[in-house]
C-alpha cells in the first residue's frame, strides 16, 4: 500500500502536508520535521503535492500490517 | 472509517494581515513597525513552546502565498532545485538575511545618533532605492522612529518579492524552504529538542 514517507533531513517544519492532510495523519515533532502517522495515511499523495522542500514522497511500502 | 473534517479557524484568515500590513506601510511608514509581531511571535513560540505553531498554523506570509498559488492559480506548481531546501543555502540565507537586519539596525543607529539623516527610500531587493516620501510626513516620534520604518518595510517587501518569485517558478510556499525565520525556529526547536533528549 502507498504511504507518504519523511525525510527528515531536508524537512523544513512549515507544516503544509499537515494542514494539506485531510486524514490528520501528520503531525510536526517538536517543530523539527513532519511524522507521518502510517496507520491513518492513505498515500492520496496531497502533502508530496505541497511540500516545498520536496522531503515527503510517496512510497510503495511493504504492508506491515501495523 | 471516521474522516475528521478541518474546521476553518480565525487564523486561517490571517493571509489578510500581510496584505492590511503592506497597504497601511504604503500610507504610512510607521506601521511598518507591526511587522515586528511577525519577528518576535514566531520566537517566542520556538524559545517557550519549542514548536513551529506559527509557521504551521499563522503565517500570513505563507497563507498569502498559498491562496496565490494555490487558489488563484499563480504558480507552476514545480518542485524547486534541491539546493533550496539544503542545509547550506538555507542557514546561508539566513546568515545574509541577518546581516542585512544589522545594516538596518545600524542606520537606524545612525539616524538617531544624529550622524546621519532619515531617507525616505524603501530599498529593494537590498539594492534599488524606491522613493517613499508620501509615507511619511514627520510626527511625534523622533525621525529615528522612521527610519527603522522605511528599513524594517524594505526588508518585509523584499522577502515577499522573494517569495512572490519563486511562489510562481516553483510550488506555492517555496518560500518557506528557506525562509530566514522558518530556519530560525526550526534551528531553535532542533536544539531544544536535543536538550530533551539529554534529559532523559
Ligand atoms: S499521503 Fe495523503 S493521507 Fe497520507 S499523509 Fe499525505 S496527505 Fe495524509
Ligand atoms: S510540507 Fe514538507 S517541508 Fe513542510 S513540514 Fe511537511 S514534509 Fe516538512
Ligand atoms: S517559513 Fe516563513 S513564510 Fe513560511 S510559514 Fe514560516 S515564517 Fe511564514
Amino acid at each position: 500500500m502507498k504511504k507518504a514517507i519523511n525525510d527528515k533531513n531536508r524537512c523544513v517544519a512549515c507544516g503544509l502536508c499537515s494542514t494539506q492532510c485531510s486524514r490528520q495523519a501528520i503531525d510536526i515533532y517538536r517543530g523539527c520535521y513532519a511524522v507521518v502517522d502510517s496507520k491513518k495515511c492513505v498515500g492520496c499523495g496531497l502533502c508530496e503535492k505541497a511540500c516545498p522542500a520536496g522531503s515527503i514522497k510517496i512510497c510503495e511500502g511493504e504492508d506491515t500490517g501495523i | 472509517m471516521k474522516v475528521a473534517i478541518r474546521k476553518n479557524h480565525w487564523y486561517d484568515y490571517l493571509w489578510i494581515w500581510s496584505i492590511v500590513y503592506f497597504t497601511l506601510g504604503f500610507f504610512n511608514i510607521l506601521f511598518a513597525w507591526l511587522g515586528l509581531i511577525d519577528f518576535i511571535l514566531p520566537l517566542i513560540f520556538a524559545i517557550v513552546g519549542g514548536n513551529k505553531w506559527f509557521c504551521n498554523h499563522m503565517c500570513g506570509r505563507g497563507q498569502l502565498f498559498w491562496m496565490l498559488g494555490r487558489n488563484l492559480k499563480c504558480s507552476r506548481q514545480k518542485q524547486a532545485p534541491k539546493w533550496i531546501s539544503s542545509k547550506w543555502f538555507r542557514y546561508g540565507f539566513l546568515a545574509f538575511f541577518m546581516t542585512m537586519f544589522g545594516t538596518m539596525i545600524f542606520q537606524t543607529y545612525l539616524v538617531f545618533s544624529g550622524a546621519g539623516s532619515l531617507r525616505k527610500v524603501v530599498k529593494l531587493f537590498w539594492t534599488f532605492k524606491v522613493p517613499w516620501k508620501w509615507a511619511y510626513n514627520g510626527s511625534v516620534f523622533p525621525d529615528w522612529v522612521a527610519q527603522f520604518g522605511f528599513g524594517f518595510y524594505s526588508l518585509m517587501l523584499t522577502s515577499t518579492l522573494i517569495g512572490l518569485i519563486v511562489m510562481v517558478l516553483y510550488k506555492e510556499r517555496t518560500w518557506c524552504a528557506f525562509c530566514p525565520m522558518g530556519t530560525m525556529t526550526q534551528g531553535i526547536c532542533k536544539l531544544k529538542a536535543n536538550d530533551k533528549l539529554e534529559d532523559k
